[in-house]
């Protein structure tokens, strides 16, 4: 029975957070204010990133979804790697109010 | 000094990234300390930098959700995250978050929302600053009270117990929370939770602020679990959160990418910082950062009241909101560098 608590919560979070389109608060869409990047003075990687805006706001999602926990976890592995080499003991810690 | 200045593509502004860095550290130190997003600390933080406020929020969201994954991810090996609370939770913050957001619109039909909200969210922050402050005395009384009789004070005891009431209801089904150490009914967490989603939904913000205390006094967490878990709940609904902004078009992902740089060394420290200040520590500073956050409203509120005060007041918010970031992140650092220090030498002097 608590197996399937923890599934039906697990699933109903997964639901309401997949499908935003389904969210009631998002209301009827408004007239959308479409932002375009200016692309006309980059080059490079400034400009396929700017381009990427421009096309696909969907790719640009994806991109950005992807990226942030990937460098997160890259920074915070880096980081972790510091204060190990510091010697500050990062598995334990003792729990106190007082 | 070109090279300080960096373009940002998608805005077409030039920003100032030594600036964006210090931002995410501070944020960073703060976030992983209080276990919150912050979006109250990095608005007026972006602004000063010049940012377009068109994409302020999507970009602080973004950098949050990376903050909050570096920081939960500390937590977790401290053991300072309930997974299974988290998860429960994120139900009733999302449910919650709707019913807020559809309340938010009943509000702006009828032309009353900036006031009723602003309002609202000054009295909320007074009563979790009395809460804090209150459970502070409480505590000390306790403490007072045991010593006079030579007895010795629980490690784990508080000031405030109303979890303890909470607990005695017994609605199936009960849910054991191995990391927070009790057993509570699963409606419990659920509607503590929906309640802070709908009032993070009404007053447009991320809810650490509001859920981190909830966690403490309602549902009677320990302070670092309550910490740990709240980032656990700021890291999905950041994630979610910047993939909506970006859809929309308002995500600048190289300015996001900068501050997290700062902010992951931010978070590690704000997040070891919880190894060496003990739970009342943290609920003072916390306390502190909920007055701060309170007074900056209400600066914001008085030029609806004396006119021609509007650009001091702006200014004045603003100065007050980064020095609270600034002497809140130097006193985490402070701490967090006696504390490593000592280990250190106790380690030395052991071998």
């Amino acid at each position: 029975m608590r197996k399937l608590w923890i599934r039906l919560t697990g699933v109903m979070a997964m639901a309401l957070m997949v499908i935003p389109g389904v969210v009631l608060a998002a209301g009827e869409p408004a007239s959308l204010l479409v932002i375009v990047a200016d692309t006309r003075k980059l080059s490079g990687w400034e400009a396929w990133f700017a381009n990427l805006y421009n096309e696909s706001h969907i790719y640009f999602t994806i991109v950005t979804v992807v990226t942030i926990p990937i460098v997160g976890v890259i920074l915070g592995l880096l980081a972790d790697q510091v204060m190990t080499r510091i010697g500050i003991d990062l598995k334990s810690r003792e729990l106190s109010e007082h | 000094m070109d090279w300080l200045y960096v373009l940002m593509p998608v805005s077409g502004v030039t920003i100032f990234w030594p600036g964006l860095i210090i931002l995410g550290i501070g944020v960073g130190i703060i976030g992983g300390f209080f276990g919150m997003g912050g979006a109250w600390m990095v608005t007026p933080g972006l602004n000063i930098l010049g940012f377009p406020m068109a994409f302020a929020i999507g970009t602080d969201i973004a950098h949050m959700a990376g903050k909050s994954l570096i920081s939960t991810m500390r937590h977790g090996r401290f053991g300072n995250v309930d997974y299974r609370l988290g998860v429960i939770m994120i139900v009733g913050t999302i449910a919650g978050f709707e019913c807020g957001a559809q309340m938010i619109m009943w509000l702006e039909r009828i032309g009353k929302v900036e006031f009723i909200v602003r309002w609202m969210y000054v009295v909320l922050l007074i009563l979790i600053a009395w809460m804090v402050f209150a459970d502070v005395a409480k505590k000390r009384k306790k403490e007072k009270e045991a010593r006079a009789k030579g007895l010795d004070v629980d490690k784990l005891a508080t000031g405030i117990e109303w979890h303890k009431t909470f607990h005695k209801l017994k609605i199936p089904p009960m849910v054991h929370f191995k990391a927070a150490g009790f057993t509570c009914s699963a409606w419990l967490p659920i509607f503590i939770s929906f309640a802070t989603g709908w009032l993070a939904g009404i007053l447009g913000i991320g809810g650490g602020l509001i859920r981190m205390p909830a966690l403490i006094y309602f549902i009677g967490c320990p302070t670092h679990i309550a910490v740990g878990t709240d980032l656990f709940e700021v890291m999905i609904s950041g994630l979610y959160g910047a993939g909506t902004y970006t859809f929309k078009g308002r995500t600048e992902l190289v300015a996001a990418l900068i501050m997290l740089c700062g902010a992951a060394v931010g978070a590690q420290v704000g997040t070891v910082a919880t190894k060496y200040i003990k739970g009342y520590g943290i609920r003072i500073a916390f306390g502190i950062a909920v007055i701060g956050c309170c007074i900056s409203i209400i600066m914001k509120l008085i030029p609806r009241y004396i006119a021609g005060t509007k650009y001091i007041m702006d200014i004045s918010s603003t100065v007050l909101i980064l020095g609270l970031v600034a002497s809140l992140s130097l006193y985490i650092l402070v701490k967090m560098i006696q504390g490593a220090r000592n280990e250190i030498a106790v380690k030395k002097g052991g071998a």
